[in-house]
């Protein structure tokens, strides 16, 4: 009787069970937690197409049938059965989704099928995979991806992976544990210090505890002062932003005189000239797309120029001497500018890309340094370069620097001085258009853009000392540098006050900010 | 550029024309038409999230003008202009009410623009629709909140968290202003009850427009480093946003590490970022366009329609606008005036069928009954529901986790009070 029923149950289980055990099966499903189980399965079945599904998951591009569970992967505009890789075609499809959840466990399961990859970048993303999900059941896998390994680099991070298997797998003997907390330690990172705490609070061993310990107090010292290092590099980056924003200030107030509160206007009209440059490229060129950068730079730079030559022209060179006037319609100016904005391009943000040149990390000393803000100090300095070239050493430079210095002794030398009044007031609004480039990798691409580097830019520009290009790098980098030095112990809130308060101090004590022009051309 | 300007000349002068030629036509149709006000800014820093309201509500009164409009009369709405500046949207509020005699007005996003216009909604006894997600704490009889409580959005997500991705460590991370503070007191006070220790809970503000987070990033990231899964929870708002998320993608910081669920953050503000490193990071709504349902479905082809843009988004506070403009149709139906005091009394009980396949209920509290979705943010800028709450969860006015509001209630109904202490049994605070 009894065997009868076990047979009755193994035959109504049977069904069930089969399809428990085709990861495919599991894959074609709505749950999450079928889902899962299916990669795990898949990842350790040795099917040679597993790779090939488990990437077609990971982008998105696996899709199932609901009525029969079959799986489907899209391959180009075609469709192929994910189980044999045969072309196929099928309706009704919906994608296999993903989750947080899923998302780890495929990154698990790429990882240890990606170990023996011939593709060592593979293998470098596969070893960090595994640190990372701590899967003990890939211990096995590391061990013999370790035995093969040539590359020394990848050696290491295997050795790396293998420590935090070990650690995290129970049961190892507390020899092997001991031997894994100074790989942990080498590394060095926020991870190994996470892997090491949980050992000091949880190792069963004294010796493991202590050990893992003096591994934290190791990292946490080293950590310190690459922080430090870290802050620095935050402040420079900060202070190049703020560069770029008040350099253009600092000829239109520093030069000429002209309190411009349109300035910030200019920066988000060189951030909307991107933005078309970019949507062209994209409609009709779009292999030119990691240039976009480069070609906006000019065209923004013409953009906010012309403009700013207009405004001049139009309104301003009827306000020379009376500096109160010059503020409100210049202020008035910037509404129109930014309403204008709105009405024509809407009030939402717009996207604008970043070229792969500027996206990511790299790693240098134990900093972590992004790409994208590494190219922007450089660019910032090379705008500052370049902006003291044209008023050094060329003619036109000449003549802004007499006309500022004594407007009539230059009349009277035949310079035409409202010519060069305008032309310097579109310099300074192009480097602003320019330095719009810049922040449209950055910050939001919206009407309201320049609003917020208005009051930095002025500020810049009066602590450098009004007229000075070098008192505004040194000014920029200052604030830049404080600020960050700041912001860990005060909050960004407090950090921006103690700042504010820092520099009206500074100002009574200088009126005429760290680098005074000095003679008769200031007092007069 | 001299054209542009000409044509800009051009086009002002048209507006001021037109504008002027709608308040004449105003004043002599004022006999046979209902007219809603709109109170959202079209200027200045909030226009990127309020510009979408006022269309959105155009459309709504222009679709129920097509239905034969309102006790037999058509509706006309009243368009005004408070430029994100806050006094100004109490001046503006009043110039809707006093002169321009609307019947109801929709608007406001930022609480400080709600606590602005609150005194003349009381004052001159007009009804406000606030559309958008708020900290709470306050019931008035003039207002109905279409937006979520707190109970309506961050503690679920925080459940969610708990739940799903098994949080132990929080980072708390706001702009400086009112809804992140409140929300994070009765966050922090409900993690706390939950058991999580005060050395987990890190809380940081920023300044408004904050637009460079290389610092907040990198404390995340090693805040994160100590051995337990972390989140965070954000109510940054409105531009600090893009920058953020900038920051995160260029540091790596993934989603499978360490997400962040947002509750100021929807399918509007991702318009303006490139997704693909984003994917998985959360948002708690009680609304996504990619939400399947056949109302939701006909509703985005109108909004699409009526902006002439196929890729036109729609977002929550535009589906609490829908709620709350039906709701308040079938309450000057069922009053049969558009008497403030008789639609105030008619609206408590009023349902309507929300985007999502429920039925939203106004409640007693002024508040209305929703559910509440986390979406996980996917490479084409929309999101992917992960999880629902199971049915509508009534929204708290007071809040149960902080001290001052666990024992008041609202009820307009019942008690006629907003803030009713059940301890000492009076009307009127702690």
């Amino acid at each position: 009787m009894i065997r009868i029923l076990l047979l009755l149950l193994t035959l109504g289980l049977s069904g069930p069970a089969l399809a428990q055990s085709d990861p495919y099966a599991r894959l074609a499903s709505d749950s999450y937690g079928d889902i899962e189980t299916g990669i795990a399965g898949l990842a350790a079945s040795g099917d040679p197409r597993a790779g090939a599904v488990l990437a077609a998951l990971a982008e998105g591009r696996l899709l199932y049938r609901p009525s029969d569970k079959a799986l489907f992967v899209k391959q180009g505009d075609g469709l192929v059965e994910a189980r044999s890789g045969g072309a196929a075609t099928a309706e009704g499809l919906k994608p296999v989704r993903a989750n947080n959840k899923i998302r780890r466990a495929l990154e698990a399961a790429q990882g240890q099928l990606n170990l023996v990859s011939t593709d060592p970048g593979k293998r470098r993303e596969a070893a960090e995979a595994v640190f990372k999900a701590r899967d003990t059941s890939a211990l096995p896998a590391v061990e013999t991806a370790l035995a093969k390994e040539s590359d020394r680099g990848i050696k290491r991070l295997f050795e790396q992976a293998r420590a935090a298997l070990l650690l995290a797998k129970p049961g190892t003997p507390e020899a092997d544990r001991l031997a894994a907390l100074p790989i942990l330690q080498a590394r060095g990172d926020g991870d190994s210090i996470a892997i090491l705490r949980t050992i000091a609070a949880s190792d069963p061993s004294e010796t493991v505890k202590a050990a893992a310990g003096r591994g934290i107090q190791a990292i946490e010292t080293r950590l310190a002062v690459a922080a430090a290092a870290q802050n620095v590099w935050y402040g420079v980056s900060l202070g190049s932003v703020l560069l770029l924003a008040a350099i253009g200030l600092a000829i239109t107030f520093g030069v000429m005189g002209i309190i411009n509160m349109a300035h910030g206007e200019m920066v988000m009209l060189g951030a909307y000239t991107t933005y078309l440059v970019q949507d062209a490229i994209r409609a009709h060129a779009p292999g030119l797309f990691d240039w976009s950068l480069a070609i906006s730079i000019p065209c923004a730079f013409l953009v906010a120029g012309a403009v700013g030559v207009v405004i001049e022209r139009g309104i301003i060179r009827f306000l020379y001497g009376r500096p109160l006037e010059t503020l409100l319609a210049t202020f008035g100016v910037s509404l129109i500018l930014q309403q204008s904005v709105r009405s024509i391009f809407g009030p939402t943000n717009r996207e604008v890309g970043s070229p792969g040149f500027m996206s990511g990390a790299f790693d240098l000393f134990g900093l972590s340094i992004t790409w994208g803000r590494m190219w922007i100090v450089l660019f910032s300095f090379s705008v500052f370069l370049g902006l003291l070239f044209v008023l050094r050493k060329t003619a036109f430079g000449l003549k802004t620097r007499a006309v500022t210095q004594n407007r009539r002794m230059a009349a009277a030398m035949g310079i035409r001085t409202p010519w060069v009044d305008a032309m310097t007031f579109g310099l300074g609004s192009g480097i602003a258009g320019i330095a719009g480039v810049a922040l449209s990798q950055i910050d939001n691409v919206s009407p309201n853009l320049g609003q917020g580097y208005i009051i930095d830019s002025f500020l810049v520009v009066v602590f450098g000392g009004v007229g000075n290009l070098w008192g505004t790098l040194v000014a920029a980098l200052t604030l830049g540098v404080a600020n960050k030095l700041f912001e860990p112990y005060f909050g960004a809130v407090l950090a921006k006050i103690a700042l504010l308060i820092f520099i009206i101090l500074f100002i009574q004590k200088r009126p005429r900010g760290l680098f005074a022009l000095k003679g008769r051309a200031v007092e007069s | 550029m001299m054209t542009n300007l000409k044509t800009w000349v051009s086009a002002a002068a048209l507006a001021g024309g037109l504008a002027l030629a709608s308040l004449s036509a105003g004043a002599a149709r004022a006999q046979e038409t209902i007219k809603v006000g709109i109170l959202h800014s079209l200027s200045g820093t909030m226009a990127i999230s309020e510009t979408t309201l006022k269309d959105a509500m155009l459309m709504l009164i222009a679709e129920q003008n097509k239905k034969g409009g309102l006790l037999g009369k058509k509706l006309e709405p009243v368009v005004v202009d408070p430029a994100s500046n806050w006094p100004l949207f109490a001046e503006k509020a009043r110039e809707l009410i006093a002169k321009d005699k609307v019947s109801a007005v929709f608007g406001c996003w930022t609480s400080v623009s709600r606590k602005s216009v609150l005194p003349v909604f009381k004052e001159l006894n007009s009804i406000l629709f606030y559309p958008v997600q708020y900290e709470g704490e306050e019931s008035e009889r003039n207002v109905f909140y279409t937006g979520a409580a707190p109970n309506q959005q961050a503690i679920p997500a925080v459940d969610y968290l708990m739940k799903e991705e098994k949080v132990e460590r929080w980072v708390l991370e706001g702009t400086d202003y009112v809804y992140p503070r409140t929300t994070n007191k009765i966050l922090e006070a409900y993690l706390r009850a939950k058991g999580v220790k005060p050395e987990d809970i890190s809380i940081n503000y920023t300044p408004f427009g904050q637009s460079d987070w290389q610092t907040r990033v990198a404390a995340i990231k090693s805040f994160g480093s100590a051995g337990k899964k972390t989140a965070v929870v954000s109510t940054i708002n409105g531009d600090a946003n893009v920058p953020f998320y900038k920051e995160l993608a260029n540091q790596g910081l993934k989603a499978t590490d360490i997400p962040v669920v947002a509750f100021s953050v929807g399918e509007e503000e991702l318009a303006g970022i490139d997704t693909k490193p984003l994917v998985g990071h959360l948002a708690a709504w009680n609304y996504f366009e990619s939400i399947d349902t056949p109302e939701n479905k006909a509703f985005i082809a109108q909004w699409q329609a009526y902006k002439k843009n196929p890729k036109a988004v729609t977002n929550d506070p535009m589906e609490a606008h829908y709620i709350g403009f039906n709701m308040w149709v079938k309450a000057v139906e069922k009053a049969g005036s558009t008497d403030p005091d008789k639609v105030i009394a008619a609206l408590p009980g009023t349902e309507q069928k929300n985007l999502t396949g429920g039925t939203s209920q106004m409640l007693p509290n002024h508040h209305i009954t929703k559910p509440v979705f986390i979406g996980e943010i996917k490479d084409d800028g929309q999101f992917d529901v992960v999880n629902k709450t199971d049915g509508l969860i009534a929204g708290e006015a007071w809040s149960k986790q902080l001290d001052g509001s666990k024992d008041l209630e609202a009820d307009w109904v019942k008690l006629n009070c907003g803030n009713y202490n059940t301890k000492t049994k009076k009307c009127g605070g702690a």
